[in-house]
């Protein structure tokens, strides 16, 4: 990464010398190229961090970069579609477990976005009058989201042991358990992952919510009230439909970060994954990094890419074509 | 040169990876390179060999210093934990910007080799270094593929002994094993799950630790894992039954807690043995170290190789250790073999060798690790004769975690109550075999 800091230093800098010199009020045509000088440096960076790398990515799943090419990129003979075909043959092994990797995500990716919505809409709820002590529980349903995400995982590790752990300790306390409970291997795995992942977002859909729910008049819940609705009706009549536009944007925000989820197996389980805890992007990581071959990573990353842009644009498709109609 | 860094660095975020890999030390080296003499830095990255980092920058500070008076050259040092370091060799490989000398597991070196990236140690190079008569011929034939130059030389040696605790031994009236049955049969007998009591720990969640077993216990069977094309036979009736008697011990045998089923590293279960909650554990002879940092006195426990069935092939362990190589593209070459002669010299390895707990990879060194006699003759004669390198092809590292995952997921479902056949450890090792066959 220094590399591009040291590439965007120089074209960043040759803006301001020319402003410098002769300020924009003594040339008019400056005026006309003023805004896409200031823009540059952003344009440059985006190309830089994200454009450049995904092109690069896209041409990596169409060569055959194992470690025998690493040293010498150039010289990495092309795969045509090797690389997909070996990602997308289902019969294979390599196939299989993609597809495997790809049927937890999105149960994953579903239940997490919806626990961390109902949590957060819950919450933003009860919190929204005003009573003694808001305060304090705002600010602490917004300590998950505070924490170092690394910090906050690796804490969940430690309770999450078999032996040692806080979870099986409170279980068995409480006569639910034996307190013999694996939570990181095994089946069990999925649902550690949905309680760290969700632990980890709801926070992020209370914020956006609390925030949704001031711009909504309180006059309209005064009058509903008056008109004999109660609380359950004033939310599916008022609360809901106001929420709708941040409601979009939520809930495609977070299935976006939950799909593409690295941090949470990664630091949850360490090299020993299990399977039922094999996310995508995990998975694509092993792919490439243990095996080296970043020409099948680079495909399955691709066809991700692809498939996270197929369903976002179905859903402001017909999300989009509700809101023209409503 | 700088476009291929420019375009390493931007596909490293392709891939969605944030390696912290940008070796910046290098540039300084290279600046200084074209003045002949004086001013040489050489960039070393050394493992994790000590008790931590810190511990190793303590222990090699001083020989680097040394290393310095003696030549004038000088070395800038930086220790790399394990779960980076072959992330970091890979990004160096990949952009360009290199240490010059580097540790590598020597398991990875017909891997590494692969990648071009590597100076071979051909006539001259070896010669430079002291020759290749001064290595023990085990520890030198891991340093890349069979019947080339090879791309890394041996630098600390590590063989896997079977530690007994001696008390517990004594008290239960029994000999430390000779064969795979008697070690199983003490470790049941020292076995009392409800005083939560184990014959042995495994660490059985670490994919590293049990591909060596898989591959050692197949050994034993005289089974291979690759055929002479290089081609993966993973298949076969000994690698199955090898990998089915090590898995055994937790699931048929119950010596072994079903809690190691997440033990994803060696210390953990070699603190078990050193808080006495187990009778016997397999490691390697850096285990020392810990034991003793956990309490246990040196003679309190003994070692004997890792034994195979009665009848079986006599091999205790795979040739393990840590290799050093250098950086094809080094601007340094001649300071960098220098260095690599220093350190593989009689006298460096004799002071590192106690701290690091290794065992000499010189033809006519003693270990000086330990204090017990037969300790060190025990690891001594495993390292030199009962040890079989890890399959010298370019696709060991593919093979070392698709089975060694694969042995990762099969030991969860023993623990969480399952039971493994032999054609289900066939059909893991089948898919295994298929991911690096479609890979390679």
């Amino acid at each position: 990464m220094s590399v591009a800091t040291q590439e965007a230093t120089p074209a960043a800098a040759t803006p301001a010398k020319t402003k410098n010199k002769r300020g924009p009020e003594h040339r008019p045509g400056l005026n006309r190229w003023l805004p896409y000088l200031l823009l540059a440096p952003a344009v440059l960076a985006e190309l830089l961090i994200h454009i450049v790398p995904m092109l690069v990515g896209i041409w990596m799943s169409f060569v055959k970069l194992t470690k025998f090419y690493i040293a010498n990129w150039s010289a990495a003979p092309s795969a045509g579609l090797d690389n997909y075909k070996v990602a997308l043959d289902f019969n294979n092994a390599v196939g299989q477990a993609l597809l495997k990797s790809f049927g937890v995500t999105v149960v994953f990716s579903l239940i997490t976005v919806a626990l961390s919505w109902v949590l957060g809409m819950a919450a933003a709820v009860a919190l929204q009058p005003s009573f003694r002590g808001r305060s304090l529980l705002r600010t602490l349903f917004l300590v998950p989201y505070a924490l170092p995400a690394y910090a906050g995982i690796l804490t969940w590790n430690f309770m999450l042991q078999r032996d040692t752990g806080a979870v099986n300790h409170v279980l068995n306390q409480l006569h639910l358990s034996d307190g013999g409970t694996f939570w990181l291997i095994g089946g069990n795995a999925l649902v550690s992952l949905i309680t760290v992942a969700t632990w980890k977002l709801w926070t992020f859909a209370f914020l956006t919510l609390m925030a949704g729910l001031q711009s909504i008049p309180h006059d309209l819940y005064e009058a509903a009230s008056v008109d004999g609705a109660g609380n359950l009706r004033q939310w599916r009549n008022i609360t809901l439909p106001s929420l709708r536009p941040v409601n979009l944007v939520l809930v495609l925000v977070l299935f976006l970060w939950t799909f593409s989820d690295f941090n949470t197996p990664y630091v949850l389980f360490g090299t020993a994954q299990p399977p039922a805890g094999d996310l995508i992007t995990f998975h694509i990581y092993n792919a490439s990094f243990l095996t080296w071959n970043f020409g099948t990573g680079a495909a399955m990353s691709v066809l991700l890419l692809i498939f996270l842009m197929i369903v976002t644009g179905i859903y402001l498709l017909v999300t989009g074509r509700r809101s023209r109609r409503a | 040169m700088r476009l291929r860094s420019l375009v390493a660095a931007v596909a490293a975020t392709a891939l969605g990876i944030s390696l912290a890999a940008c070796g910046g030390s290098d540039d300084k080296g290279g600046s200084s390179g074209g003045s002949s003499g004086g001013d040489q830095t050489l960039t070393y990255w050394a493992s994790n060999q000590g008790t931590s980092l810190d511990n190793d920058k303590e222990v090699l500070t001083p020989v680097l210093q040394k290393f310095t008076q003696d030549t004038g050259i000088k070395v800038n040092l930086e220790v790399i934990g394990w779960n980076d370091l072959q992330t970091r060799i890979q990004t160096a490989i990949t952009s360009g910007q290199a240490p010059d000398v580097v540790n590598i597991g020597n398991t990875w070196a017909a891997s590494l080799q692969a990648t071009d990236a590597f100076l071979p140690f051909d006539g001259d190079a070896m010669n430079a270094i002291g020759g290749k008569d001064k290595f023990v011929p085990t520890a030198l034939a891991t340093g890349g593929k069979e019947g080339t130059d090879p791309t890394s030389v041996p630098l600390y040696g590590l063989a896997y002994g079977l530690y007994y605790n001696k008390a517990m031994f004594a008290a239960a009236g029994l000999q430390p094993p000779k064969t795979w049955e008697d070690m199983v049969t003490a470790a049941k007998k020292l076995t009392n799950p409800a005083k939560n009591q184990w014959g042995m720990a495994l660490a059985a969640g670490s994919y590293t630790e049990n591909v060596h077993f898989a591959f050692i216990n197949a050994a034993q069977n005289k089974a291979d894992w690759f055929n002479g094309d290089g081609k993966p036979t993973f298949t076969g009736d000994g690698n199955v039954q090898g990998v089915l008697r090590y898995l055994d011990l937790m699931q048929k045998d119950k010596v072994a807690n079903p809690s190691n089923a997440q033990y994803d590293n060696g210390t953990k279960s070699v603190n078990d043995f050193a808080n006495k909650k187990v009778a016997m554990v397999i490691n390697q002879n850096n285990a020392d170290s810990s034991i003793v940092a956990n309490g246990m006195k040196p003679g309190e426990y003994g070692v004997v190789p890792f034994p195979a069935p009665a009848g079986a092939e006599q091999v205790a362990s795979h040739v393990a250790g840590i290799n050093l190589s250098i950086f094809k593209n080094t601007k340094h070459k001649d300071a960098a073999l220098k260095f690599v002669k220093y350190m593989t010299d009689a006298n460096t390895q004799t002071t590192l060798g106690k701290p690091f707990s290794s065992l000499p990879v010189l033809k006519d060194a003693k270990p000086v690790f330990t204090t017990d006699a037969a300790e060190a003759a025990t690891f001594q004669d495993v390292y030199n004769t009962k040890s079989k390198p890890l399959p010298l092809v370019p696709a060991e590292d593919q093979f070392e975690s698709t089975v060694g995952k694969a042995m990762n997921s099969m030991f969860s479902k023993i623990a969480t109550g399952g039971t493994v056949t032999a054609d289900e450890v066939k059909a893991a090792l089948k898919t295994a075999e298929d991911q690096v066959a479609a890979s390679s």
